[in-house]
């Protein structure tokens, strides 16, 4: 469904993805993972249209035949149209506003068509009230999917991480994505929030949604992940199920430094 | 606008610079506060009260610079032309204030915790809400108890609460720096002005079309600056405010340039005119009263309230839409908001456009009720005078934003007629003379507000912000 052939992202004189082919299938969590500066969020901005890709290609295609290609669409097409959703690695929520007003922007593209572009919510008129209320249920629904219903009406920056991260995958589902691209989700998470995490996502891909994830938390990583990517230097070593990956020798190398042959610190 | 920022600077403790300078300059002073406290008892004391002597001299010496020039120096009619003529010791009477009142600042200070974020008690709340029905309950009685002089004074009050919740739409909920708000306020005042005289055409007709053509020139000049953020947005948009300008001058054929637009029509109710002959179809002829011109100014006055009352409501109406909720959004992170699907361009397009179209229907009201306009109606000081009013009244706050400017356009001439009117009471001089210079020091006493207001409440005067949606008890176990 998600296939990138070929990209390859030039900084100056800085390649920081060079000639990356892979593929993310249907129903699957797929991980990309690599060292510090491997070129794993490069990839990310690149499949969420914030950066334009130098050469190659990245389609996506839906369940029912459309396809899209991701690097030549503007930005915020790639949400509302191809819905493609994404996290960010230093939590973006909307700290001023509330938790369900964040959760309310996120459906930004189904509540301004149903508001009439904006006319017909100021005069209170017509079938924005209808949408407005499957709104806030979509919201209701997924406040309570993150344990987060009672707080519905606090600042979203009085939250803590753990929670703000949980939000922020909350907000992001809330423009019914096919694909959801989560980077670093579990970065500075405790353990027993590590695991509401990593519930959270499988319930995620059980409802028919793909994740693509970065992750540096390795027990995340294998437990979680139907595919695994991995990435040193911005080219693509290994790609394969979790086991696979974890007895690779390119990978053990760019992880440990070469010759090191000790596999369960992987 | 450029002194009281400059006062800003000056300041002698970064704490009145910013909110983020005042919390490094809290962690400094704890650190010195910690390393005092461990020497001796009287040492300390004696090591702030060094400090504080220093600080408040360095304040004076500033007061110093600033005052010689503003205060010490009066030109009056000599017999050969003007004559300079010195004021010492009014200088130096000020200097000694700003000393003193700088010591006991920061000597109170050095006692009490560092102010925390203000914070709204429960009583504070209620009275709080009371405030706007009380403000509107006086609005609209306002012409049956007051002169002329406070209707006019009120109008022009209430032309600057419109331009500040236009400007309130931009600024406080899009998050857009406009620093050249007057050019939309000038295209509405010149499109009603031109099309009256030109075409003929009446206020009411007229009233839609100045709107329009300000949200078209709002899209047109966000179209291609729009990209930009913060700083540079800002400078554009300063930029665009004195192009502006300069084209209603230079186009001498369409504006007749810095003589202005004369004989602009007056607005009529329903086809009734306002004019003095008191004949047919006139408001005084068909009430059967006697023609007066405070029959106008009423009108006028309630034309003003209706117009600032459906700003108000379209935009309260505005917040609670998902339009306006992306405009908040975009104000806390634009990055977000992309990856969300929404179209970041778009979205301020039509923040610029609805803050524009507000500002253009003030600008055909203040062309009506002048009945003459030129381009030195629209100079920067305008832009800078509404910015400050939305900054002073808190960003994003409708009743800030009212407040404000009735303290910033209404205040000073209040204070200038209780002044004249206590010269007369007791036949004092001072309050006398003080009530007429104080149109000089306007500026000054804006830049002293807008500090004050900066270092109490950083945030504006109502800095609380209201959901825009709540979820109920009841729904939410549902």
């Amino acid at each position: 469904m998600l296939s990138v052939t070929g990209l390859t992202m030039r900084f100056g004189g800085l390649k920081a993805v060079d000639d990356l082919s892979f593929e993310a299938r249907v129903g699957d969590i797929t991980a990309v993972i690599g060292p510090n500066g491997a070129g794993k969020t490069t990839v990310f901005n690149c499949i969420t249209g914030f950066y334009r890709p130098t050469e190659g290609d990245i389609a996506l295609t839906h369940a029912e035949g459309a396809r899209f290609a991701l690097g030549r669409m503007p930005g915020h097409r790639i949400a509302s149209r191809a819905k493609v959703a994404r996290t960010f690695q230093n939590v973006r929520l909307f700290a001023g506003m509330t938790l369900l007003e964040n959760l309310l922007v996120a459906q930004h593209n189904v509540l301004i068509r149903a508001s009439g572009f904006t006319l017909l919510a100021v005069l209170g008129l017509g079938r924005y009230r209808a949408a407005e209320g499957r709104g806030l249920d979509k919201a209701r629904h997924w406040l309570d999917r993150i344990g987060l219903i009672d707080r519905a009406n606090d600042l979203a920056g009085a939250l803590p991480y753990g929670a703000q991260r949980r939000l922020e995958i909350a907000r992001a589902m809330c423009i019914d994505p096919v694909l959801l691209c989560l980077d670093e989700p579990a970065a500075g998470l405790n353990p027993r929030e590590t695991e509401a995490l990593n519930a959270l996502l499988r319930t995620i891909r059980a409802d028919g949604c793909s994740l693509l994830l970065i992750e540096h938390d390795m027990g995340v990583v294998m437990r979680i992940s139907d595919h695994i990517v991995v990435l040193d230097h911005g080219k693509k070593i290994a790609d394969g199920t979790p086991a696979e990956v974890r007895a690779d020798p390119a990978v053990i190398a760019a992880y440990l430094g070469e010759g090191d042959e000790d596999e369960d610190a992987v | 606008m450029v002194l009281e920022l400059s006062i800003v600077i000056l300041g002698p403790d970064p704490r009145i610079s910013s909110s983020t300078l005042r919390a490094k300059s809290t962690i400094t002073g704890a650190a010195t506060d910690a390393r005092a406290r461990s020497e001796h008892g009287g040492g300390r004391v004696r090591l702030a009260m060094k400090r504080a002597v220093r600080d408040a001299g360095l304040s004076a010496l500033i007061a110093l610079g600033l005052f010689v020039p503003l205060i010490g120096l009066v030109t009056e009619n000599g017999d050969h032309g003007l004559v300079l003529r010195g004021r010492p010791i009014a200088v130096v009477a000020v200097v000694i204030l700003v000393f003193v009142g700088r010591l006991l600042m920061l000597i109170r200070g050095s006692r009490r915790a560092p102010p925390k974020a203000a914070e709204a008690s429960p009583a504070m709340r209620r009275a709080g809400s009371a405030v706007a029905p009380v403000l509107l309950l006086i609005a609209l009685l306002l012409p049956f108890g007051g002169s002329r002089y406070y209707i006019d004074l009120a109008t022009l009050v209430l032309t600057y609460i419109m331009l500040g919740w236009g400007l309130n739409v931009v600024v406080g909920l899009a998050g857009l720096l406009d620093l050249g708000y007057v050019a939309f306020y000038a295209v509405g005042a010149y499109s009603y002005a031109l099309l009256a005289v030109n075409f003929g055409l009446g206020f009411w007709s007229c009233l839609p079309l100045a709107g329009i053509l300000a949200a078209f020139w709002g899209v047109l000049l966000g179209f291609p600056v729009l990209r930009l953020r913060g700083d540079y947005l800002a400078i554009v948009t300063l930029a665009f405010g004195e192009i502006i300008r300069v084209v209603l001058i230079n186009w001498v054929s369409l504006t007749h340039g810095p003589n202005g637009i004369t004989g602009i029509p007056r607005p009529t109710l329903f086809g009734l005119a306002f004019s003095m002959d008191g004949g047919e179809g006139t408001f005084a002829g068909f009430f059967n009263v006697e023609p007066e011109t405070i029959q106008r100014v009423i009108f006028l006055y309630y034309v003003i309230l209706g117009l600032a009352l459906i700003t108000n409501w379209f935009t309260l109406r505005l917040r609670r839409t998902p339009l306006g909720r992306a405009w908040e959004a975009l104000r806390e992170d634009e990055t977000a908001c992309r990856s969300l699907g929404i179209n970041v361009t778009n979205t301020k397009l039509t923040a610029f456009a609805i803050g524009a179209m507000f500002g253009g229907f003030a600008g055909a009201f203040f062309a009506t009720r002048q009945a003459f306009i030129s381009p030195e109606s629209f100079t920067f000081i305008e832009s800078a005078t509404v910015l400050a009013i939305v900054v002073l009244g808190g960003l994003g706050s409708q009743l800030g934003v009212a407040l404000a400017a009735i303290v910033m356009v209404g205040g000073l001439e209040l204070l200038r007629s209780l002044l004249s009117w206590l010269a007369d009471q007791m036949g004092s001089e001072l309050f006398a003379g003080i009530a007429n210079e104080l149109p000089l020091y306007r500026m000054l006493v804006f830049g002293l507000a807008l500090v004050v207001v900066m270092v109490l409440r950083p945030r504006g005067m109502v800095s609380t912000r209201s959901p825009t949606v709540l979820l109920t008890r009841s729904e939410g176990r549902a």
